[in-house]
């Protein structure tokens, strides 16, 4: 890609914020900061990554792994960002222990989730990012998880026999004990939410 | 007797408290002791990492901290549990800003996280701590003949801990079937994910993840698989109904949690294990093998 040091336009007379310098294979290592894998300039777009995936394997994925690399690199920024691979990776890790370059591909995944969460700019129709939201917030208020909170966050993009799939299975496991009909929470709630507002500012609505 | 904290994790509250029960029959039946951590918080499973890390490694750490307050090694019996929390621990110790900055967040629950817990997978405890010579020595009511599909999954095994780690060719699951009198079948899906959250997330994928695992076991010949890990248990277990249906085919294979098995094999009534509570019936099978052990034993 270009370098992003090419002559700067003449600034604007005011305050207007500078252009961000940084380019998107950039950016994206960044996100990878904490890792202890290869930066992904080092792939060498062997495949491996993409074979070995089950959920690329199986045809489910718009883009393999190898090829968001290949698209970061190339800086098709639009084209990574509206991608499903990342929302459609299970986070085996199959990929990052086979990679001969040692890239963490799987923490790649995870780094792309954060960054589209971020700024909004997934794609249309996946649960993926509201089922993580709507999980975090509950984290939030409780500290413990609680299934039907969950379920409305993905259940509304079910058909009729998905539903009713649903329902009977769910019924199943209430007869069975499985299910909880009340949720969770920890005990000392109170301190645990000022540990997250050390971590994170939330709006007192909460 | 070793004892160690005990973090449960949110789903063996309900969904698998089968796993929950059957864990703390079988160790105390080995001598181990297993105390809850007293308010334990939720890991934050996958979603929290999607979302913001530092608030999931605070969450980690909370937990971290709390079992160094009770001066014991962790165990979780959940292998996405145990992922977060020994990533957590291993980034806290190598990255002390991260540690400092976390620190000041746990300060407001009087907690600090120094490292000195280390955290265990549940299924280590037993091949590693306890040994599978103790393990053996111990069962009552060796499982013959039972044909077991040991599925390790993902997250106890990846991503790897030490440079030179066997995530390619382990064995302990199947040692630990063996030493409980059960035989181990070759099952060539048993490092393949399970679909994990994707059945939330992308069903059409897990379910056909959740497919191949099934047929896998069953071209093995196997009368159960057993797992190690909440999630596993559940995709493979709970939805072989939508894997039918989607699928046209007929699979009823039961899926047990591995201290089921042990449970068994150590003699611990099955009711005490949980056993009874699960979609596919496991006792079937179980029998059917016990039945037909002693005409194996006498060919
Ligand atoms: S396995 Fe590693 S080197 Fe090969 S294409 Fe994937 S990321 Fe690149
Ligand atoms: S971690 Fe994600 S991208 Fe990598 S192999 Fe597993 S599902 Fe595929």
């Amino acid at each position: 890609m270009s370098t992003a040091t090419a002559v700067a336009e003449p600034a604007a007379p005011s305050a207007a914020p500078p252009e961000n310098p940084m380019s998107f294979v950039e950016e994206i290592n960044h996100l990878l900061y904490a890792s202890k894998g290869n930066p992904i300039n080092t792939c060498i777009q062997c495949g491996t990554c993409s074979a070995t995936c089950p959920v690329a394997s199986g045809g489910f994925m718009d883009n393999s792994p190898r090829r968001i690399i290949a698209l970061i690199r190339a800086g098709f920024k639009e084209q990574v960002l509206k991608a499903n691979t990342f929302w459609y990776c299970a986070s085996c890790y199959q990929c990052t222990v086979r990679c001969p370059r040692n890239i963490d591909i799987a923490e790649l995944m995870y780094g792309l989730k954060r960054y589209t969460v971020w700024k909004t700019e997934h794609q249309e129709g996946l649960i993926g990012p509201v089922f993580s939201e709507t999980f975090v917030k509950m984290i939030l208020r409780t500290g413990r998880s609680y299934e039907p909170v969950l379920a409305p966050t993905y259940m509304f993009t079910y058909g009729l026999p998905e539903m009713i799939q649903e329902a009977t299975m769910g019924t199943a496991l209430m007869l069975k004990g499985r299910l909880p009909l009340l949720p969770a929470r920890i005990k000392r709630l109170d301190n645990f939410k000022r540990m997250i507002k050390h971590i994170i500012p939330l709006g007192d609505k909460e | 007797m070793k004892s160690y904290a005990y973090f449960p994790g949110c789903s063996l509250e309900k969904m698998a408290h089968s796993y929950h029960i059957s864990a703390l029959e079988t160790s105390r039946a080995l001598g181990v002791e297993l105390r809850e951590l007293e308010d334990w918080n939720c890991c934050g499973a996958t979603a929290y990492f999607h979302v913001d890390e530092l608030l999931a490694y605070t969450l980690c750490a909370r937990n971290l901290a709390m079992a160094e307050q009770q001066k014991l090694p962790m165990v979780a019996p959940c292998s996405g549990c145990y992922k977060n929390m020994y990533f957590t621990r291993e980034h806290l110790r190598h990255d002390a800003d991260l540690a400092e900055h976390i620190n000041a967040a746990l300060a407001e629950d009087n907690l600090s996280f120094s490292g000195e817990s280390k955290v265990h997978h549940l299924i280590e405890v037993f091949v590693h701590d306890v040994g599978l010579a103790q393990v053996k020595a111990s069962v009552k009511n060796p499982l013959k003949g039972l044909r077991v599909a040991p599925y390790y999954g993902c997250q106890i095994l990846r991503p790897r801990k030490q440079a030179k780690e066997n995530v390619e060719q382990p064995t302990f699951f199947e040692d630990l079937v063996a030493a409980c009198g059960a035989e181990p079948v070759p099952y060539p899906l048993r490092l393949t994910c399970c679909g994990g959250a994707l059945i939330i997330t992308n069903r059409e994928a897990a379910l056909s993840m959740v497919r191949n695992l099934l047929e896998s076991a069953i071209q093995a010949r196997a009368a159960v698989i057993v797992t190690a890990c909440p999630l596993c248990q559940v995709n493979l277990e709970c939805y072989q109904k939508q894997v039918n249906k989607e699928f046209g085919t007929d699979y009823k294979m039961p899926v047990m949690y591995f201290t089921q098995l042990m449970g068994l094999a150590l003699g611990i009534p099955p009711k005490r294990l949980g056993i009874g509570s699960e979609l596919v019936a496991v006792m079937p099978a179980i029998r059917e093998a016990q039945e037909a052990a002693p005409a194996l034993a006498a060919k």
